[in-house]
């Protein structure tokens, strides 16, 4: 089976989903997802589902799951690159995916994801050079 | 109103509902559909033909191609002979579910298409008939 790559950036993960997503893909994501956080000490997720040409209530379901998990490990969330064609379908399909951040483009979706982690951490205490988790 | 084509897919697997999608992703582009008729046409056959695998064990997809007047249109059936639904009503309903889903397939489904049509017999199976107009 085909795997969703994960990439490390710094303190972030970038998760660029593909076209075609099979169910048993999106479930192993989610494993996937949550070993990395843990193992790199991930402050961020950001999930980039521009390639994605529909979101059904299957995928909308594993974002909602991606994110709740993410944030019980200590990392932010957000969502960038939804199609408006998606969007508008899946409002009308009676989704919404509530508590998740979204932003336009990975460029925004950084930014989104720097301002929660610095709320997080009014002082900069938590990222000091030395504190870095090992690999 | 004409039937321009009529395709026929098993839906077993996995990898037979992506296969569907793109199918009816196809179909829908050969039809003349806008984007937004596409994605909510595809959308809701990943739901149907989801339940189908997850429910009802499996089954079929017809795709047609329709032309009624100057419209244009997709028609999609969907059909297994699973353990059908008992009560359809309480299916239908936005958040019900004897799965593990968000129990939004069906009442989704329903208001991305046109039409929509639910025939279920308990022992017997499920049909499932779902048309979007350009
Ligand atoms: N083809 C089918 N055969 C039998 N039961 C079905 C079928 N499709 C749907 N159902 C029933 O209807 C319920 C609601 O379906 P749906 O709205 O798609 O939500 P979900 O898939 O999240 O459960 C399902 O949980 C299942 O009990
Ligand atoms: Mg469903």
């Amino acid at each position: 089976m085909e795997r969703i790559p994960i990439l490390r950036m710094g303190r972030f993960l970038l998760v660029t989903v593909q076209v075609d997503l099979q169910d048993e893909v999106v479930q192993a994501l989610q494993d996937d997802l949550t070993a990395k956080i843990v193992r790199y000490g991930a402050r961020g997720v950001l999930l980039d589902i521009s390639a994605l040409e529909m979101v059904d209530s299957f995928i909308g379901r594993m974002i909602g799951h991606l994110a709740a998990m993410s944030r019980i490990l200590d990392a932010h969330t957000v969502v960038c690159g939804m199609q408006p064609a998606v969007a508008i379908t899946l409002v009308e399909l009676g989704l919404s995916l509530g508590f998740v951040r979204t932003a336009l483009n990975v460029e925004k979706g950084m930014k989104l994801l720097n301002e929660a982690i610095a709320n997080d951490d009014p002082h900069g205490l938590l990222d000091a050079e030395d504190d870095e988790r090992p690999l | 109103m004409n039937v321009l084509s009529d395709d026929s897919l098993e839906i077993r697997r996995d990898a037979d509902v992506v296969a569907c999608r793109q199918a009816v992703r196809a179909r829908s582009v050969e039809q003349g559909f806008g984007l937004v008729d596409q994605t909510k046409i595809v959308t809701a056959a990943s739901e149907i033909a989801r339940n189908t695998l997850q429910y009802g064990g499996g089954g079929t997809v017809r795709i047609q191609k329709l032309a009624d007047g100057s419209k244009q249109g997709l028609r999609l059936v969907f059909e297994d002979r699973g353990p059908g639904i008992a009560d359809i009503a309480r299916a239908m309903t936005d958040g019900f579910t004897t799965g593990s889903g968000l129990g939004k397939g069906l009442s989704g489904t329903k208001r991305l298409v046109n039409e929509f049509d639910l025939w279920s017999k308990p022992g017997e199976g499920t049909r499932i008939t779902i048309t979007r107009w350009k």
